[in-house]
């Protein structure tokens, strides 16, 4: 972006007033560099990594069984915790972005009531602490309730994706908002005197415009949630977190504790980078075409 | 040039209406008549209330004060059904305000499918006709971003004509084009007013409103100052406002 803009700068003026410059060594896709970015970051991680491991074993008091091989044997299920936090990420995202998308569009409804009730829940869930917000779903909720004589189980795993879906959902709802505010008046306008009703206008004329401008701070929002998720470890909740902790617990060996957090670290690091890389990439693309 | 064909009956008719913004005055005891097939311009310096006129015209923006008739029905009246005002009317944007994620043809097409609910081959059809119509055959799948303003313009057109209007009103439609593109569209709408539709124009095109307008209005500050047959406003105006804009701008 920042090339493309000093070349067009470039061109206006007279060339041959300017010094001559070589082009910068740097490749103009911008895509080389982040991947070599990316690689350091992974090089880097991997040598703390080894290191950490390293240290274990020389401060290992009494010397007992190798550092690599503890943690081999925990890596599986330090993974399947892992992956369970994926699930509660997928799922809270799922609901919150459902539930985010009509609070969103409520925030631009005609509608004064609806329009404020809507801006009042979404400041309120956006402006508090999510760890607050998920002990309230932990210990507001029913473990249980019954519906038609049916009793119905309303375990931990279900309390913390509401839990963690409320912030989501007043997150969503923002990005909703600026994404249809970010329409041009003039869509309305023309949509308005070709009579579609506001309903109409909405779904068919603004939100596909802005459904494209959405996507990116969506991406952002989902790894932010995804690396939070790890919060369910304090209600109790069997995620990486806390089999990492229990793993540790049962070793009790604290000289293993820098390798084995850094393992699950690492997983989280291996899941939410991509995801970011994305983001920029959809970012600058839009960028480009609007 | 003025009669180059039957008017009709009045279709426009705007009486005593005005216009405030807060506290700001935007029309004042504006009246005015366009009779079917009249072709009318209206011209001004900026913030005289021209848009807001055309804008009030459609129910876009509702008037403080008077009446407006289209075609006999009240445009300001809480009851009246805005779906049938709509389809009397149409209005072309000096932004042209295309739909950017449809299509040249899905953006001719959209309101009569969707709010006239017609019959899809057969607005299509008619959508396909009328692009052939404003010059863009070969621009049916392109999207709006591919499109020279001149040929979104005519698009624009195209689009609400397929809701086949009683009047249409064009608000500065050339005002961001270059004067290559600006002919095409002055083109398309001088063709449109020799077929006999009733066009409103608010338009700083002097050449085209003497060519092609039955009847020029000029309004400043919020007031029509005078109104006249193109010749004779612009070949003799009366009032010294009008003397003065046309002094600068001719």
């Amino acid at each position: 972006m920042s090339k493309a803009a000093t070349h067009s700068k470039a061109s206006t003026d007279l060339p041959v007033l300017l010094p001559f410059r070589a082009p910068a060594p740097i490749s103009p896709s911008g895509l080389a560099s982040p991947m070599l970015l990316g690689g350091a970051t992974l090089a880097a991680f991997a040598i703390l990594f080894g290191a950490s491991l390293a240290l274990a074993q020389v401060t290992a008091r009494p010397p007992g069984e190798s550092a690599v091989t503890v943690l081999l044997r925990w890596a599986p299920l330090i993974f399947q915790g892992f992956l369970f936090n994926i699930l509660i990420s997928f799922l809270s995202m799922a609901l919150g972005s459902a539930v985010g998308v009509l609070v969103g569009i409520a925030q631009v409804s005609l509608v004064a009531p609806v329009r404020k009730l809507a801006w009042g829940l979404t400041q309120f869930f956006r402006n508090a602490p999510w760890l607050v917000l998920l002990f309230y779903a932990m210990f507001l909720l029913p473990f249980e309730f019954r519906v038609f004589g049916l009793t119905i189980a309303f375990p931990a795993w279900v309390k913390a994706i509401i839990g963690l879906a409320l912030p989501v959902a007043a997150n969503v709802s923002e990005i909703v908002r600026g994404g249809i505010r970010s329409i041009p008046s003039g869509q309305w306008e023309s949509a308005e005197a070709l009579a579609f009703t506001r309903r109409q206008t909405m779904w068919m004329i603004i939100l596909p415009q802005a459904f494209k401008r959405m996507i990116p701070p969506w991406m952002n929002l989902y790894a932010i949630l995804t690396m939070a998720t790890t919060l369910i470890s304090v209600v109790g909740i069997q995620d990486g977190l806390t089999i990492t902790r229990a793993a540790l617990v049962a070793e009790s060996r604290p000289e293993l504790m820098i390798p084995m957090y850094l393992l699950l670290l690492l997983m989280f690091f291996a899941y939410c980078y991509p995801i970011a890389r994305a983001t920029l990439a959809l970012e600058r693309r839009f960028n480009v075409k609007a | 040039m003025a009669s180059r064909h039957e008017l009709g009956e009045p279709v426009v008719v705007v009486e005593g209406v005005e216009k405030s913004f807060g506290a700001l005055k935007v029309l004042k005891d504006v009246a005015l008549t366009v009779r079917r097939g009249e072709t009318v311009c209206i011209i001004g310096p900026s913030g005289s209330g021209k848009s807001t006129l055309l804008r009030c015209i459609n129910g876009l923006v509702p008037i403080s004060k008077g009446s407006i008739k289209l075609a006999g029905r009240e445009v300001n009246d809480k009851n009246l059904d805005k779906l049938s005002l709509r389809r009397d009317v149409g209005i072309v944007f000096q932004q042209y305000n295309l739909f950017p994620h449809k299509n040249a043809l899905q953006n001719v097409m959209m309101a009569p499918i969707h709010v006239l609910k017609q019959d899809k081959a057969e607005v299509e059809a008619r959508a396909r006709k009328l692009l052939a119509k404003v010059g863009l055959s070969d621009k049916l799948s392109t999207y709006p971003g591919e499109l020279s303003g001149g040929q979104q313009q005519r698009v624009a057109i195209a689009r609400s004509l397929a809701m086949n209007p009683k009047v249409m009103l064009f608000d500065e439609v050339t005002a961001a084009l270059d004067p290559e593109t600006k002919k095409e569209v002055l083109v398309t709408i001088q063709d449109l007013a020799a077929e006999g539709m009733t066009c409103i124009l608010v338009t700083h095109e002097m050449g085209f409103a003497r060519e092609v307008a039955d009847h020029v209005y000029f309004t400043d500050g919020g007031l029509i100052v005078e109104h006249a047959a193109p010749a004779e406003l612009f070949g003799n105006p009366r009032e010294e406002r009008t003397k003065a804009f046309l002094d600068k701008v001719l």
